[in-house]
């Protein structure tokens, strides 16, 4: 694992879209190779082209924004749309509850 | 007068604390709630809420530093629209008692979210009174915000269990997740300075909103405000969208809500994220949310052990992000 130049904590590689980036665990800062700023540019330029958006909401976001997931996210993401999912059996609903309404 | 029998049944079940808070919060009420029956709203370790009337009465946790407390109060009490104000008593102008080495406040009663309908949950007042919290000024000397003490104390309870109980299943999941994590996000180091400035709520979730019924008719946030200042601070405010993206990254809330949430956070110029609308909010969220992750799936074990039954789906959904956690990103290139 690399250390951060700046404040020598841990950088973990995140994987972008296919671009590969060290971040610091500890300030944040981004570590690039070379060839990737470009990459992210190139994309960049591709995500502000205009997309329809995807639903009705109140104080539109950017476009998609919040689509994303981090590499550790559930697979199951992207088709369910409804909270009965992980709520309707076996007294899951409360353990739902619970899990959004504690601390 | 106040209904002694009816306080007395209201009250038989419930800790010794429960039974002596309408008394010590008295002179926190307004009169017309101190005669109000007790209805016990929530009775734990880290804490005991009463309901009298149109008041609650709040016993802090034991051992809640008393001047933190007084400057998380101040600051809920100041300038701003997004924290619930506390009661002050007509007396004094205090904020706060101490009877017996119980902290004790009051504050007005609101309607909670409902559990039963989370749907209906008001997620884009939620981001909306998120952004403009972090963007309140922090008045000096506040404290950090509570988040990582709480992963810390999380931790600790599993801890504590699997060495009593010679190991509990998925703990070493949870500890391996845990150690992908920065120290400042464990709460073991000092958060570093970056995104500090504003207040930061330090544990949001839907248990933490409630309606006031005397807002106004245009009231930006629809009548809905934050509570719960024990955790209050400066901090990094990513913290405070953690909860919800450890929820969507765990597959337990839907894309929907989350995308109301985070939208309507960005929109109203929630400072911790990136400015640039095409940046990834995960490069900010990406540490919160695992710390958020690592503390509910250690609640999640230890609450299973403690009710003497295997983890629920819910719970295993936390733990099953806690193995995917503790597998990525340990590759290197």
């Amino acid at each position: 694992m690399y250390q951060c130049p700046k404040c020598h904590g841990t950088m973990r590689t995140y994987d972008r879209h296919g671009v590969h980036i060290e971040q610091c665990d500890n300030c944040r800062g981004v570590f690039l190779d070379y060839g990737e700023l470009e990459s992210l540019t190139q994309m960049e330029a591709r995500w502000s082209q205009p997309v329809p958006p995807p639903a009705p909401m109140p104080p539109a976001p950017p476009a998609g924004y919040g689509h994303s997931t981090p590499a550790w996210g559930a697979p199951q993401h992207g088709g369910h749309h409804d909270y009965g999912h992980h709520g309707g059996h076996h007294g899951g609903h409360h353990s739902f509850a619970r899990m959004l309404f504690s601390s | 007068m106040l209904d002694f029998s009816a306080m007395d049944h209201a009250l038989r079940s419930s800790s010794r604390t429960a039974g002596l808070l309408p008394e010590a919060g008295r002179a926190l009420l307004p009169a017309a709630d101190r005669g109000a029956t007790p209805v016990v709203l929530a009775d734990r370790p880290d804490g005991t809420v009463l309901r009298l009337g149109g008041s609650v009465l709040k016993a802090h946790a034991p051992g809640t530093d008393r001047r933190a407390l007084e400057l998380r109060l101040r600051a809920a009490a100041g300038p701003q629209p997004v924290l619930l104000a506390p009661h002050r008593a007509e007396d004094t102008g205090r904020m706060l008692l101490e009877v017996d080495g119980m902290l004790v406040t009051a504050w007005p009663a609101g309607e909670p979210v409902d559990p039963q309908a989370p749907q209906r949950a008001p997620w884009e007042q939620a981001g909306a009174l998120a952004a403009r919290l972090h963007a309140t000024p922090a008045l000096p000397g506040l404290p950090p915000m509570g988040g990582p003490a709480k992963v810390a104390a999380a931790l600790r309870r599993l801890s504590d269990l699997a060495r009593a109980t010679g190991g509990v299943p998925g703990a070493d999941r949870v500890r391996v997740a845990a150690a992908t994590l920065p120290p400042w996000a464990r709460g073991v180091a000092p958060a570093p300075e970056r995104g500090r400035g504003g207040l930061v709520h330090g544990d949001l979730h839907l248990g933490q909103l409630v309606r006031l019924p005397s807002a106004a008719a245009d009231d930006p946030y629809a009548g809905w405000r934050l509570i719960d200042v024990d955790d209050l601070g400066v901090g990094d405010p990513a913290w405070d969208l953690a909860r919800p993206a450890a929820w969507y990254a765990a597959g337990l809330l839907p894309l929907e809500p989350w995308q109301a949430f985070l939208g309507a956070y960005r929109a109203a110029g929630g400072r911790a994220l990136p400015q640039d609308a095409g940046a990834d909010p995960w490069t900010v969220l990406d540490v919160p949310a695992r710390a958020l992750v690592v503390q509910l799936a250690a609640l999640g074990l230890v609450r299973a052990a403690r009710e003497g039954r295997p983890p629920d789906e819910v719970e295993q959904l936390m733990v099953a992000a806690c193995a995917r956690i503790g597998g990525a990103g340990q590759d290197g290139r």
